[in-house]
């Protein structure tokens, strides 16, 4: 009983990945790429994957989709490079594609690429993908700029307001990848497992969120973040909603 | 479809702006981690936030905008007066050279007057109009850019042109278009709601361009400038241009509220504006840059289309039909409702030629006034003056010029961009008729409004 509905469930990843158009073996598991534009992350894609690429466009999108493979021990991982994007509201093509592959798309982990020289800006997006998924790795990029701007960050010290593993690195010169790449294979295999922070938001709109959250956490069945959703109905974003409770079969509460 | 019906109806009792304030609580929340764990030793990201705090506070924001305005305005106009008038002289000692060489190969009068008064003065025109301040205004606005100045200017804009249901990149769009519109169409590119692209391309025209940039210049300074004491001149004539670029900011934002409350409507979506270190400009660069890539490139543009329509206004100046040339056969006609509008038949005329490149009308209505008999020599912005006077101009005629010049119908190059972005003739002809209708109603009001306080008055 127990084995037949891991079958299914793993089948229905595979068909979810399959959506995105995600090209890999069934043993492989994956990982998102995420982060604001020019903070490296196509550095970070392409050291970990070398020729190891593949890119196409997102099915049904004019946005460039790349991944690729790479090996850590014997275990397979698939990256994909999602848009470079400043925030996950869902405002463009790229923003949608973004937010689509982390919330429905179930990589097994995902790096957050961020900017060392202008981490306060960069913040803003690892805080929203934190509220999609907790399999979150921040990596802290472009270390030797912001060291001769003058500007030093205490890694342990974020790591711990974040709730997240966060790896500092120079990905030009390759610095950091590895201990990123040990990591991910951490978080990958829940042999880690991060406790997000939450972002509090005004009372009414936390009021409104308790008042949801059970019925959500029952609907929703671990499948997606039940705060996370609660505050996208609490944003109107119908759109989305629709998809999720598409995706968890479930008639919506309020349809007549 | 079900949940779709369903959902299209979900209310979560919160108001619009739910998501500001969601947005709001997780910049709030990074600002107070980061603050925690990074440290800065150096300086400069200090003053980049101090000179930011400042360039878009909302105190002094608006005001330092303003003046940095004016300043180019100031400098363009001032500085211009000199080349200027160099090139004058140096186009009518040409002209003289020219008429020498036809006469000595002995060249047939119609082939003389369509090479000589026709090309030839068309494109002296337009250089001399045109180079001048292009060549003072563009390195200066490149060197803002250079500065990182113009994503503040969004910055500062953005909260308008939300109010107005419109995305505030759209003031980056528009600070394209005082370049060149059919640029600012394009940069519309980089506003991803569509209904919100819309707006944004239709309403670039109402910002002054280069092409059009020039005639306000010399009309304002002839005009407005001239008729006051020369220490006032300048300055005033800096204020009208201001004024008028203003007045397509104020048009911009109207126009772009109407069209969100009716064909467009719509909640404007918010983005991330990513406020770029300053740099120092490297100076060299800029100048060349700015006279390469768009003083001789604009200028280009402008004689090719002005060499064409110098021969054409010539020949509809000097063919006959009934002892009467086309040209006056056509200003005639467009009279009466020129006047209503406080112009006369050959500005019209000249707007309606001058459609393949804003930089020809000028010099079109020269080549009109001057074919039609006054054959002055023109060799200054003074004669130029005098040309214009002649032919029954006041400060309202230059002032109605100068309102139609900025609400009118974008010039051919721009409609052909829209046609190409939008996919549509719908939205084109649309782009070409919003501002159109703008400018006359204005006018009209104006214009007419004037007369009838006169009437009362006196």
């Amino acid at each position: 009983m127990r084995r037949s509905t891991e079958n299914s469930s793993t089948k229905v990843q595979e068909l979810v990945k399959k959506r995105f158009n995600v090209i890999k073996s069934p043993d492989s598991l994956v990982v998102a790429l995420a982060g604001n534009p020019n903070t490296g992350k196509s550095t970070i894609f392409n050291t970990l994957t070398g020729l190891k690429q593949h890119t196409g466009n997102w099915p049904g999108k004019t946005v460039v989709q790349a991944q690729g493979s790479f090996l850590v021990g014997s275990q397979k991982y698939t990256i994909v490079d999602l848009p470079g994007t400043y925030s996950l509201l869902a405002n463009s093509v790229e923003e949608t594609v973004a937010r689509d592959f982390l919330c429905f798309g179930r990589p097994e982990a995902a790096i957050v690429v961020v900017d060392a020289t202008c981490l306060e800006r960069n913040l803003n997006l690892v805080l929203q993908i934190m509220e999609i998924t907790s399999k979150v790795v921040v990596s802290i990029n472009l270390m030797d700029e912001a060291q001769r701007k003058g500007i030093s960050i205490d890694n342990k010290k974020l790591e711990s307001q974040l709730g997240v593993p966060v790896v500092p690195t120079v990905a030009r010169i390759g610095q950091g990848i590895e201990e990123l790449v040990q990591m991910v294979h951490k978080v990958a295999r829940n042999e880690v497992i991060p406790k997000p922070r939450i972002v509090c938001y005004d009372p009414d709109i936390e009021d409104a969120v308790a008042e949801m959250t059970p019925n959500l956490e029952k609907i929703l069945d671990g499948r997606f973040n039940p705060r996370w959703v609660a505050l996208r109905i609490i944003a109107g974003d119908s759109n989305l909603i629709n998809q999720i409770f598409e995706a968890c079969e479930v008639s919506l509460p309020w349809a007549q | 479809m079900g949940p779709v019906k369903a959902v299209r109806g979900l209310d979560s009792g919160f108001n619009d702006d739910v998501n500001d304030r969601m947005v709001s609580s997780i910049y709030r929340q990074a600002e107070v981690i980061a603050s925690s764990c990074v440290k800065m030793a150096g300086s400069s990201i200090d003053l980049d936030r101090k000179i930011d705090d400042i360039l878009t506070s909302k105190i002094y924001g608006y005001p330092i905008m303003l003046l940095l305005l004016s300043l180019i305005f100031w400098i363009t106009l001032v500085g211009a007066k000199y080349p200027a008038e160099a090139l004058y002289t140096l186009f009518f000692w040409g002209e003289e050279r020219l008429t020498e060489l036809c006469l000595f190969l002995g060249i047939e009068d119609w082939l003389y007057g369509l090479l000589i008064l026709g090309v030839y003065r068309g494109l002296a025109w337009v250089v001399a109009v045109m180079l001048p301040p292009m060549a003072i205004f563009f390195p200066l606005f490149t060197l803002l850019e250079d500065l990182g100045y113009l994503p503040r200017v969004a910055f500062n804009l953005d909260s308008i042109f939300k109010r107005a249901g419109a995305h505030g990149k759209q003031s980056l769009t528009m600070s394209m278009g005082f370049g060149c519109n059919a640029a600012g169409v394009i940069a519309c590119r980089i506003i991803d709601s569509p209904r919100e692209r819309l707006i944004a391309i239709l309403t670039n025209n109402f910002v002054p361009c280069n092409g059009r940039f020039p005639t306000l210049i010399a009309l304002s300074s002839i005009f407005i400038g001239g008729a006051l004491a020369a220490s006032f001149g300048s300055m005033a004539a800096v204020l009208s241009v201001v004024g008028m670029v203003l007045i397509g900011i104020s048009v911009t934002l109207g126009v772009s509220w109407l069209l969100s409350k009716t064909l467009l409507k719509g909640v404007p979506s918010s983005f991330t504006l990513e406020l770029p270190p300053y740099r120092k400009p490297q100076i060299a660069k800029v100048i060349v840059r700015s006279i390469f890539d768009r003083t001789i490139f604009v200028l280009m543009r402008a004689v090719k289309v002005a060499a064409p329509a110098g021969a054409v206004v010539w020949l509809l100046a000097n063919v006959h039909t009934g002892g009467v040339s086309l040209l006056t056969h056509s200003a005639n006609f467009l009279e009466p409702f020129a006047r209503l509008m406080g112009l006369d038949g050959m500005i019209l005329m000249a707007f309606i030629l001058g459609m393949p490149a804003n930089e020809i009308v000028l010099p079109i209505m020269i080549m009109g006034y001057m074919a039609e008999g006054a054959m002055l020599e023109l060799d200054s912005l003074m004669a130029l003056k005098g040309l214009l006077l002649d032919n029954g101009w006041t400060l309202m005629t230059a002032l109605s010029v100068m309102l139609f010049s900025l609400l009118h119908y974008p010039c051919g190059t721009t409609l052909l961009t829209i046609k190409k972005e939008t996919q549509s003739w719908k939205w084109t002809i649309l782009a070409a008729v919003i501002p159109l209708l703008a400018g006359i109603v204005v006018l009209i009001v104006l214009n007419q409004g004037i007369l009838v306080v006169q009437s009362i008055l006196f």
